[in-house]
């Protein structure tokens, strides 16, 4: 039977390298290499490769290039040999598209089309260097306005739970399951030396990680994988997942052959089952429903700490948010369809969902037109790619990101979206023991760790060049913001100006 | 077309300058003229104003609306409004004299009014100044050609287009007698030439005069708005009388918490304090965050019973402050102190951050 | 003194240790030439013993009395007694094979001599040796030993 399916990749080895030490072939988990002992020459099986370039970066002598497989495809701009494959496949396995990591399709970035401010003359810039420069964040529910005795210089109104946080921005959710004990551990560390957190996502939290309860968040979802008294009270801030911006409105699929002992001991379901978190929590089919669920997680923890509640930006996201805040969320974070994953159907991936700019712009807008923006934590989630991603978005009204992508990224992702396949080359997206090893949290965290400091030193630069001196006079200031390349309804809902535009 | 406040905004550099009497007695404004005056070279002629404190003693229980009126049209119609709204107990054009530098200036009336009880009741429970501001407000986005450019008691606010001296003078200050005089002379960064857009911006019994461009004007501005506030002018000065109004007047705080909120310690600060403290600030830094105003800026905020000094808490601009005996003298240079008092004591630059407050002494000890 | 310390558990059977020893150990100091051109070709000093399971790169321990010396016939195995280094003189050795026999690590192979680790003190850069800048996983680590007994306790107690 003719296999219809190309290879997308090729491998081009560049014999006048290759010295045959077949390093490549041991660490490809997807068997591409493969020595002909009888030519003495490394081959590949290239329809195995999916472009994870660790047999690249490894290479001794660097003679691997991963190159798209160029074979022609029809001269159509509809039918592009993305389509044709696809076809191909479902054809095949009569199977759901499944994919990993976030939207890749050409939609407009609006991160690209925004850009910052800067002092001059009138408005001295600040040298971050020289002078205090504030990106501390504090997230959780707060009062409207304060009662204050204040030749005591205490402060009369009781005062909701709330955390701090020394960089804006927190790793996004990733249970584990989806991702390795390692490269959960790598980004627990991290977040507890940066002064931050890590989110544990839905798969509970493994008993080597109660050591860094303090930064984890502590995700609720509609499966409650891991959930009980203990769980909660482990974790320093409660999220409700309600939905994540690469799959609205569906729920999740973790296969039986990822539940190995350890993922079952933390998830709470036997070894080797299917963990499927269902489409919708069958406890909240209504926003009061969602009120109940997050009083019960503030009484089982005595009101001692915020409670988050995570939805996927959809065209009501506004309106959404706003009944979080008045149902007793004390964080919204709004995840946009850039959102990486390590498991969603294609089409949803690709079709559903609002891009996280527009969904932030018209959330924050929206709480300040009812007045309460200043009562919740607002943090949008969904592919920020740099620390001026995170400046923009803190311009808009965020105030803290959620970054899943970047800190995988920094402990060696390459984004090869293969993460459902289970072999994934750089021990992240995989339980597989031969492959988790291969992240080490003491280099990864450190990794991670680096690129946050990279990036607040940025942050702190920008912030500085703008004659601010604390990102609290950053958020919301969407003054600092113009548009470029954008048409009069995108600037209106951004609530920004194009650039030149007079102020 | 020509633009102006509210169209677009305009960040200006400033001289500012305060006198005060401390023991309430009232002096005349040639003082504050020369103040002002010295400083010629900080403003360009396109702004420049006053605001004076106990100059109505005869109808110090009412509100005095200065506005600024583009023709009959708008006058007729904002008196009806008034007529609406107060009772009207007298009207005038607030007198002036011609000045050669000064053209172009618009019909200035002054109204006397008292809120009707019962309206005010029935829209603002009896809020009287709720119910003054929610008519300053009304009134300026409302009605065509009129802006009311002061609304305090038994205060004033004499601004317009022009090199402050000469506004002084088209004022007839001379005429006038206040125990608190403060003054601007704009550098407007753009050239607008609108009397409503000159300083100080007055809002009930505040009056401020601001020198700086604050870098987290979108942010204050948001945040206030969410209050009701209409940041219809789109300046920083505004910005911060709204701020100062927001706290004091409706969260109950004193002038000089509202300053510490506005000019937040830093974190590294607050960390290095007991954990009482370090408690008080990181809930002051929590919930009023937005109102912290970030970027160079000097103010005199003038009230009812005295005034506060506030730079930002680097130190980015300018303001002396020195006194002798009851007076108090304010400005952006020295040598604007040593003119009008040249034995003035004490005389140094305020911290940054730090408020510097007088009061008069009646008030002191509330 | 400072040695090579192996651990198992971060070993991921790659092997770039060995073509990193091999070049560092080569006439040319080049990868390519030293597997497809030197002759005679190089050979490396430090094995992976195992599977992508499990796996260890071995390579000598620099022993305090080393079995090594002690059974060299030729008077070709020395440690120099200011740096520790065990090394061998190939012009010495007569390829006997005692010293294979007698290391408790097997870390030492004889091809025309008796081939070992000389931590990259003939002539190979500065800084650490070669296989340990080549791991792609810290797996290798180059620390005196009361360091690594150290880390050898903190490590037992995750």
């Amino acid at each position: 039977m003719i296999d219809y399916i190309l290879p997308e990749y090729k491998v081009d080895r560049d014999f006048t390298r290759c010295v045959g030490c077949q390093a490549c072939e041991r660490q490809c988990s997807n068997k591409v290499h493969y020595k002909d002992f009888d030519l003495d020459v490394m081959k590949a099986h290239e329809e195995n490769c999916v472009n994870c370039q660790r047999c690249v970066l490894i290479c001794p002598t660097h003679a691997i290039t991963i190159k798209r497989n160029d074979q022609a495809q029809p001269t159509s701009n509809n039918w592009t040999g993305e389509y044709i494959q696809d076809i191909a496949r479902q054809a095949e396995s009569g199977a759901v598209l499944l994919t990993g990591m976030g939207n890749p399709r050409p939609y407009p970035i609006y991160w690209d089309h925004m850009v910052l401010n800067a002092s001059q003359v009138t408005n001295p810039s600040i040298d971050p260097l020289r002078e205090p420069m504030e990106t501390r964040v504090i997230l959780g529910s707060k009062p409207q306005k304060l009662e204050i005795d204040e030749k005591k210089r205490t402060i009369k109104t009781p005062m909701p739970p709330s955390r701090q946080l020394d960089v804006p921005v927190m790793f996004s959710a990733m249970s584990f399951g989806s991702i390795s004990l390692n490269a959960q551990k790598s980004m627990a560390m991290a977040a507890r030396e940066l002064g931050t957190f890590f989110n544990t996502g839905e798969g509970g939290l493994h008993k080597d990680l109660r050591e860094y309860g303090d930064n984890a968040i502590v995700q609720v979802a509609s499966g409650r994988f891991g959930v009980d008294q203990d769980y909660l009270n482990a974790g320093s801030i409660i999220e409700i997942k309600i939905g994540q911006g690469a799959k609205p409105g569906i729920g999740g699929h973790l296969p039986g052959e990822k539940v190995n002992e350890e993922v079952s001991t933390t998830r709470m379901i036997p070894e080797g089952t299917d963990a499927i978190s269902p489409a919708p929590h069958h406890d909240i089919y209504s926003i009061e429903d969602l009120r109940q669920l997050i009083y019960a997680l503030k009484e089982a923890t005595r009101y001692e700490k915020p409670v988050s509640v995570k939805i996927a930006a959809v065209h009501n996201v506004a309106a959404i948010a706003s009944g979080m805040a008045r149902a007793g969320a004390d964080i919204i974070v709004i995840d946009g369809f850039r959102g990486g994953t390590g498991a969603a159907p294609t089409r949803i991936r690709d079709n559903v969902g609002i891009p996280i700019e527009l969904a932030l712009a018209s959330v924050d807008q929206r709480l300040r037109d009812e007045g309460i923006r200043n009562t919740v934590s607002l943090v949008p989630a969904g592919s920020f790619r740099c620390s001026s991603d995170i400046v923009k978005a803190i311009a808009l009204g965020a105030d803290a990101v959620y970054c899943g992508s970047a800190p995988l990224i920094a402990m060696g992702c390459h984004m090869c979206q293969s993460c459902t396949k289970g072999t994934c080359n750089w021990g992240i997206a995989t339980q597989d023991p031969v492959l988790t090893r291969r992240l080490n949290p003491e280099i990864a965290s450190e990794r991670i760790v680096k690129l946050m400091t990279a990036w607040n030193h940025e942050i702190q630069e920008m912030l500085g060049g703008m004659g601010i001196n604390a990102i609290e006079s950053l958020r919301g200031n969407r003054l600092a913001l113009r548009g470029v390349g954008l048409n009069e309804k995108e600037l209106e809902v951004l609530g920004i100006k194009y650039a030149g535009e007079v102020m | 077309m020509r633009l102006k406040e509210g169209d677009i905004r305009i960040p200006s550099g400033c001289a500012i300058s305060a006198i005060m009497d401390r023991s309430g007695k009232r002096h005349d404004g040639s003082d504050i003229i020369r103040s002002i005056a010295l400083m010629h070279d900080r403003g360009n002629g396109l702004g420049g104003g006053f605001a004076a404190y106990g100059i109505y003693p005869d109808y110090a229980d009412l509100y005095a609306f200065h506005i600024f009126l583009d023709d009959t049209a708008a006058r007729t119609a904002a008196q009806a409004f008034l007529e609406e709204r107060f009772e009207l107990e007298a009207s005038e054009v607030v007198p002036t004299r011609r000045v050669a530098a000064i053209t172009d200036a618009p019909l200035i009336w002054r109204f006397f009014v008292k809120p009707k009880a019962d309206l005010m009741d029935e829209l603002n429970d009896g809020d009287e100044e709720q119910f003054v501001m929610d008519a300053v407000m009304y009134i300026n986005a409302n009605i065509p050609g009129a802006f009311v450019s002061s609304s305090g008691k038994n205060m004033g606010a004499f601004k317009g287009v022009g090199f402050p001296e000469d506004i002084g003078e088209f004022y007839r200050l001379e005429d006038y007698e206040a125990w608190l005089w403060t003054a601007h002379g704009r550098f407007p960064t753009n050239t607008p030439g609108w009397w409503g857009g000159a300083h100080p911006f007055s809002l009930l019994n505040w009056s401020v005069v601001h020198n700086g461009e604050i870098s987290s004007y979108d942010a204050n501005r948001r945040y206030i708005e969410q209050f009701g506030y209409d940041c219809a002018l789109r300046t920083d000065t505004e910005a911060i009388t709204y701020i100062f109004d927001l706290l004091v007047r409706r969260h109950g705080l004193s002038e000089e918490m509202a300053a510490h909120i506005i000019c937040a310690p830093a974190w590294d600060e607050i960390d290095r304090m007991d954990e009482k403290d370090k408690q008080f600030e990181t809930a002051l830094r929590q919930v009023y965050g937005p109102a912290l105003v970030n970027g160079p800026f000097s103010i005199i905020l003038g009230m009812e019973d005295g005034l506060l000094a506030l730079n930002d808490r680097l130190k980015l601009r300018a303001l002396m402050v020195g006194e002798k005996d009851d007076m108090v003298y304010l400005a952006s240079e020295e040598g604007a102190i040593r003119i009008v008092c040249d034995d003035a004591e004490n005389v140094r630059a305020i911290d940054g951050g730090v408020p510097y407050i007088a009061k008069l002494y009646d008030a002191e000890g509330d | 003194m400072k040695r090579v310390y192996s651990l198992e558990d971060r070993c991921l059977n790659c092997r770039l240790c060995e073509v990193a020893c091999k070049t560092a150990h080569s006439a040319t100091g080049d990868t390519f030439k030293a597997y497809k051109w030197e002759e005679p070709e190089p050979s490396a000093r430090v094995h992976v013993e195992g599977t992508n399971k499990a796996s260890i790169a071995v390579n000598c321990r620099h022993c305090a009395e080393p079995n090594c010396v002690e059974g060299c016939i030729a008077g070709a195995m020395k440690k120099d007694p200011e740096t520790g280094i065990v090394t061998c003189d190939k012009d010495k050795c007569v390829g006997c094979r005692t010293c294979m026999a007698m290391c408790p690590f097997g870390a030492v192979r004889v091809e025309e001599y008796a081939l070992k680790c000389d931590l990259c003190t003939t002539g190979y850069g500065d800084g650490d040796p070669a296989c340990v800048r080549a791991c792609i996983n810290q797996a290798l680590i180059f620390v005196e030993s009361d360091e690594a007994e150290l880390l050898a306790v903190e490590r037992s107690g995750e």
